[in-house]
């Protein structure tokens, strides 16, 4: 495309199977493309089981495709469930990253502590895992994705195993932390809202082997609002998408 | 009362419950002393000889944490080799199961010949026997991180070492508590038959030796002896305890008191 703004992530015609113990491999995603410009959120929806997280880990490098090619900067995968170290406070947590980079204990709790205060996590520094809420926690492994320092954020169903009124607060949370810390993100959800509420393009998955179907430019203005009628009517249409691929 | 001591009242109670069941027991069926000294006679022969059981009693304690620490560092050594290589786990998972079988008096004398009368040996001995469950534990404490957790730490760049520094080690920790307590329980056993396997040439040889030799005709004083290593398994063992609740709180947090 000429003139288009550069890709910072593109994969193209994108085959993965997943080599089985016994039988045949199992087919996980197959002529996936999709692509992300620099800042930009891209969501990706699909029924459970259409080979999202795979998605992720072949933009993360952890796999190697086995058809097609992914160019992808840096990235950082946030999995579903938080796996913050139950031994370490939120703080050392959160300042992982940082050490695994090389940083002392010292500077790397500072340059943490930071963050801590622009995302409402002021007071919870010293409070380990174990005594954290579902919320929080995801805060926590969230602050420890972007502390990481990679441009391209993999959030894997971040909010997944949340229950409603939490998720739609930490859905407000992420929105505002991402207009603070701007990043380019790959989104996983299964969740339709929440896709068309933070992403600038939301990419529609088909039951497994996963590909896409249908890809759904968001141009709504930020902040956005779940009741908003454009929203709702977008949230119809991807439904819709998803409704007739899972029937077909 | 201190919490403590009040969660301590059931087992006093049961001990105390038992030695008045023996003490009615002795009397009433007539058993002869040398077959089995009723609690009082014990309790005599414990402060007849208080000086020498107490002078035995420091040597064996000596082995006894010593061979421990020992067993503890080997075990955690060969349990990071095991984990860390699949060659050295084939090569010597099986060689550490069969030194478990190896009747100690075969080798007693093996270790007096390079060793000599001193200690040594005998820390040799309590680590042979203990050092088994430390390995066990552990390796399954460090292959037992989620594994996902592999696949976030390889995207924030963590190393072999540093995935197995900041995720493996720590999470390992709990479980290689849990060898040790068992470790420790056999390690009284184990120090009585170091003790009685390998001949010593100081004054005092050990409560495991001067049970052995007394337990024909100084039965009570035999019994007194082996009340003093009972006593002291039950100390250690709850001393690991506090232990794990410093080392390793979020563990104890999460599953409730140690027993």
């Amino acid at each position: 495309m000429p003139g288009a703004p550069e890709q910072l992530l593109s994969l193209q015609s994108v085959g993965f199977a997943h080599p089985a113990r016994r039988g045949a491999p199992v087919q996980a995603l197959s002529e996936v493309s999709l692509h992300a410009r620099t800042g930009e959120l891209l969501a990706v929806v699909g029924p459970s089981g259409c080979g999202k997280s795979t998605l992720l880990e072949l933009i993360c490098a952890l796999h190697t495709p086995d058809q097609g090619t992914i160019t992808a900067p840096p990235a950082v995968l946030m999995p579903q469930r938080d796996l913050l170290l139950a031994w370490l406070s939120a703080l050392d947590n959160v300042a992982l990253p940082l050490r695994i980079a090389g940083l002392g204990r010292a500077q790397a709790r500072a340059r943490a502590r930071e963050l801590f205060g622009e995302v409402g996590l002021d007071g919870f520094q010293q409070a380990h895992p174990a005594e954290l809420s579902g919320g929080m926690r995801q805060r926590v492994a969230f602050l420890r994705t972007l502390l990481c320092g990679k441009p391209l954020l993999c959030l894997d169903e971040p909010f997944g195993a949340l229950d409603a009124i939490t998720r739609a607060e930490m859905q407000e949370w992420l929105a505002a932390t991402l207009a603070r810390e701007r990043r380019t993100v790959v989104l996983v959800t299964h969740d339709v809202e929440e896709a068309i509420l933070l992403a600038d393009r939301v990419a529609v998955l088909s039951p497994r082997p996963g590909r896409v179907v249908a890809s759904v430019e968001v141009e709504l203005e930020r902040p956005r609002n779940r009741t908003d009628a454009a929203l709702s009517a977008l949230r119809e249409h991807a439904l819709g998408l998803l409704a007739s691929e899972g029937q077909a | 009362m201190s919490a403590r001591l009040r969660a301590g009242l059931p087992a006093i109670a049961l001990a105390l419950g038992l030695l008045a069941a023996w003490e009615l027991y002795v009397d009433l069926a007539g058993i002869g002393e040398q077959l089995l000294p009723a609690p009082h006679a014990v309790a005599q022969a414990l402060w007849d000889s208080a000086g020498l059981l107490w002078h035995n009693f420091t040597v064996t304690a000596g082995e006894v944490l010593l061979g421990l620490a020992l067993a503890l560092s080997a075990g955690l050594a060969l349990a990071v080799a095991i984990h860390l290589s699949p060659l050295l786990r084939r090569a010597l998972y099986p060689l550490a199961v069969g030194s478990q079988a190896v009747p100690i008096p075969v080798v007693g004398v093996l270790l007096v010949f390079w060793w000599g009368f001193g200690i040594f040996p005998k820390l040799v001995v309590i680590a042979l026997i203990c050092f088994f469950p430390v390995v066990v534990a552990t390796v399954d404490g460090l292959a037992a991180v989620d594994p996902e957790q592999p696949k976030l730490l390889r995207t924030l760049d963590a190393s072999r070492w540093q995935a197995f520094r900041f995720a493996e080690l720590p999470a390992a920790l709990p479980a290689a508590i849990s060898g040790a307590r068992i470790a420790l329980t056999i390690g009284v056993i184990g120090a009585f038959i170091a003790e009685t396997t390998t001949p010593t040439s100081g004054p005092y040889p050990g409560l495991g030796r001067e049970i052995l030799s007394d337990v024909n005709f100084q039965t009570a004083r035999a019994y007194a002896g082996s009340a003093i290593l009972i006593v002291f398994a039950i100390a250690c063992f709850y001393a690991l305890s506090g232990a794990e609740r410093k080392l390793a709180p979020w563990h104890t947090r999460a599953r409730g008191e140690t027993p």
